[in-house]
């Protein structure tokens, strides 16, 4: 009896996995607060990316401003392979990192062991 | 607290918990037995293992995992059973998530210092440039920090200072040791007119020069800038890893939940030695292992080249060199030294400098400049020209004292008339690798200039050891068939293209590309189109801006041996990636089945302690074996400059 408790349980966990990592899931889409000359977005870093899609209007230039809270080392660096950026963070300090939006497109950027990813979208 | 702190912590903690394990068969144990083992693990849990779980936790909620879920689950289901065993008086596995734990924190620490090592070869070079220099300001030389220098400012170096920006000399004569920026490492003679490059080293002479570039545009600058952009940027190989690192964590965790529930249910086993099979599966599979092959490697590989003076744009370029059947070379420049000088004159020497270089005044091509440098050395007076007129592919033609007169190249020939004597002639000199321009009066050769463009003393060498790694070696150039075969014929080349037009070279190497993979090695404004056509562009340093921006590697310090050290490093990197990435999958792929129990028939298991040692080792050896990189020979025929 115990046994097959345990098979169902274990059977349900599995179902929840797949459904937790692999089903859709929404992303929140954060646009940059955008003045006359300057555009800023403030990105958490805190077992992944917080938003994980920025967008940036082309042709101001940008900062986005990352703060890495979480402990682990696989996020201490942040890396945008188009942009030649790879930032160190050092732990609950703000870093500014700046980007050229002078070519619109769709940018990846990573942890320094590509396993975290964001979304950089310059329209 | 860091890391290091955190490892030094459950290390020192662990301790009494490994000598409770060595002196267990010998039935001893630790005063206060299991509630010492619980207490100590206690600490260790709150303090050096509560960043992965709240790691862990803060990625789950975001719908994402990562290795520190992993090290979170298996730790802390180790950890929980424990509690429960002791409490209903069962065999307790506590120092399992203390040994995991430590295990996997020293793992880090290391490897945290491997990647700073990894990574720090670009800093290193901005750390080169001049603080200050001194500038002309208002006729006096005043001390300026390096910031305030601006375009134009006329600065002096004393011996032993840096040179601060790129310029060229106005005043005096001295060695520079350029091997910061360049790779070259014998020290280089400069006098007024040559041109500096910023952060090398003067040795013995003083100077002025006059600034022409500074901050972002000078070479030091561009030359970081390159590289970082290639130490991170993308392998086409890691699309694969991407895909994996995706889904890993996940995977595993389901894998950890079947390997319970087969060995409970249906192998009868116990809930704790079920348990024991499925936290070794979760702290051994290690994700890490897998994103660090590629970018580690990527980093130490480029860091490398740019020393010796080659830098390589991208992980893209570096994968391509590995599918390099053939070399395509530009003649002018490339092969040959790019000054042609003239050699012989045929017929009535006066009377045909003259005629050419009334002709030549006003061309940039360099067969041109070589002609009015001769006309200006035998002193003789440039008569007036009018009607001039290009014609186009084939030479230029005007009217001088009142005839029609030509300079052009062979394809003139067929719109007049060349004497017998004369063709010997030409064949003759262009079979000893010169090329012959055509002077007439009239629709008549009246003479032959012989020009010669010599080969680079290093090109033979060079070409000699690309052949030797079985490359194809193919010369593109716009002069006749055989000055050009004379040439390659010197120089090794197995493969002559002549009579190519400057907007042809392309679509020559288009057609290569047809029947293989090809490199295209070029240096001029013209050779722009073939260097991005091209599988690999290798642009020479001398070159200009547009065809070091086409490149995908460019040699720095124009010697064509290069060539051959770039392709060299390349496939060393690439081939330290697939290794990488080799043994990362492997251990991945053995390690799990060995961990969830498929060999417990023949006696080979492993406790969670062992998995977590493996673990931490995985990552660790991915990157130690990147760092190698550094120290890696690289085979390469040709001399080390």
């Amino acid at each position: 009896m115990a046994k097959i408790l345990v098979l169902i349980f274990g059977l349900l966990i599995i179902g929840f996995i797949v459904w937790w990592f692999f089903g859709k899931h929404e992303v929140a889409e954060v646009s940059a607060d955008v003045t006359d000359d300057a555009q800023s977005i403030d990105v958490e870093v805190n077992g992944g990316y917080s938003p994980e899609t920025v967008v940036l209007k082309k042709g101001i230039p940008a900062t986005l401003n990352f703060t890495r809270k979480d402990k682990s080392s696989c996020l201490d660096r942040v890396v945008f392979s188009d942009f030649g950026i790879n930032q160190e963070l050092p732990i609950n300090e703000t870093e500014e990192i700046k980007i050229d939006t002078t070519k619109p497109g769709e940018y990846q950027w990573a942890c320094g062991m590509d396993m975290f990813h964001g979304k950089l979208i310059i329209k | 607290m860091t890391i290091t702190k955190r490892f030094w912590i459950s290390l020192i903690l662990s301790l009494p918990m490994l000598a409770n394990m060595i002196m267990m068969p010998f039935g001893k144990m630790i005063p206060g037995g299991e509630w010492t083992q619980f207490i100590l693990t206690t600490i260790i849990m709150l303090i050096s293992a509560r960043p992965f779980w709240q790691s862990g936790w803060a990625s789950f909620t975001k719908h994402h995992s990562n290795m520190d879920t992993l090290v979170a689950i298996g730790t802390l289901t180790a950890y929980v059973y424990s509690i429960y065993a002791m409490a209903t008086h069962q065999a307790v596995f506590f120092e399992s998530a203390a040994f995991v734990t430590t295990f996997v924190l020293l793992g880090q620490v290391f490897e945290e210092r491997m990647r700073n090592n990894a990574s720090n070869a670009v800093e290193k070079l901005v750390d080169l440039q001049a603080k200050e220099a001194e500038v002309m300001r208002d006729g006096k030389l005043v001390k300026l920090p390096l910031e305030e220098v601006v375009e134009g400012d006329i600065i002096r170096v004393k011996p032993g200072e840096k040179v601060a920006v790129d310029g060229v000399i106005t005043e005096g004569t001295s060695t520079i040791d350029e091997s910061m920026v360049t790779g070259e490492s014998m020290p280089v003679s400069k006098k007024a007119g040559d041109k500096v490059i910023g952060s090398t080293i003067n040795s013995n002479g003083t100077f002025m020069f006059k600034a022409e570039k500074v901050g972002k545009d000078t070479m030091l600058s561009q030359i970081v800038d390159l590289v970082k952009k290639a130490q991170n940027s993308h392998a086409p190989i890691q699309n694969l890893t991407d895909k994996v690192s995706d889904i890993f964590v996940p995977v595993v965790l389901i894998l950890a939940i079947l390997t319970f529930m087969v060995w409970y249910v249906f192998l009868d086993a116990s809930v704790a030695n079920s348990l024991i099979f499925a936290v070794s599966v979760v702290v051994i599979a290690c994700p890490c292992a897998l994103g660090l092959a590629t970018p580690t490697a990527l980093m130490v590989g480029t860091g490398r080249s740019a020393k010796m003076g080659i830098l390589i744009k991208n992980g893209e370029v570096l994968e391509a060199v590995n599918e390099i059947k053939a070399v395509v070379f530009d003649k002018t420049g490339t092969i040959t030294v790019g000054k042609p000088e003239v050699t012989n004159i045929v017929g009535d020497e006066k009377a045909v400098l003259s005629v050419a270089t009334g002709l030549e005044q006003s061309s940039e091509h360099p067969l041109a400049s070589a002609i009015v440098k001769k006309a200006e050395a035998e002193k003789i007076s440039t008569p007036k020209v009018a009607d001039f007129q290009a014609i186009e592919g084939k030479g230029v033609q005007a009217v001088i004292d009142g005839k029609k007169s030509f300079v052009g190249n062979d394809k003139l020939l067929n719109d007049v008339s060349i004497s017998d004597d004369l063709q010997k002639q030409v064949i003759k000199l262009q079979e000893e690798a010169k090329t012959v321009v055509f002077v007439g009066v009239e629709d008549q050769v009246i003479g032959l200039i012989a020009i010669q463009d010599a080969p680079k003393e290093t090109s033979k060498e060079a070409i000699a050891a690309l052949k030797s790694r079985g490359l194809r070696t193919v010369m593109l150039t716009g002069d006749n068939q055989r000055v050009a075969q004379a040439i390659a014929d010197q120089v090794g080349i197995d493969e002559v293209i002549a009579d190519v037009l400057p907007s042809e070279k392309a679509d020559h190497v288009k057609a290569l590309q047809q029947n293989e993979k090809v490199a295209f090695v070029g240096d001029g404004i013209n050779d722009a189109p073939a260097l991005t056509v091209a599988d690999v562009g290798i642009a020479m340093g001398s070159g200009t801006d547009i065809a070091i921006e086409s490149g995908g590697i460019v040699l720095v310090k124009n010697d064509l041996r290069d060539v051959d050290k770039a392709l060299a490093l390349s496939k060393k990197t690439f081939n330290r990636i697939r290794l990488n990435l080799f043994w990362a999958f492997i251990y991945n792929v053995l390690g799990i089945p060995v961990a969830a129990g498929i060999f417990y028939g023949l006696g080979v298991i492993l406790s969670p302690e062992l998995a977590g040692l493996a673990m931490a080792f995985s990552s660790l050896s991915v990157v130690t074996s990147s760092v190698l990189l550094n120290k890696a020979k690289i085979s390469s025929k040709v001399e080390t400059a």
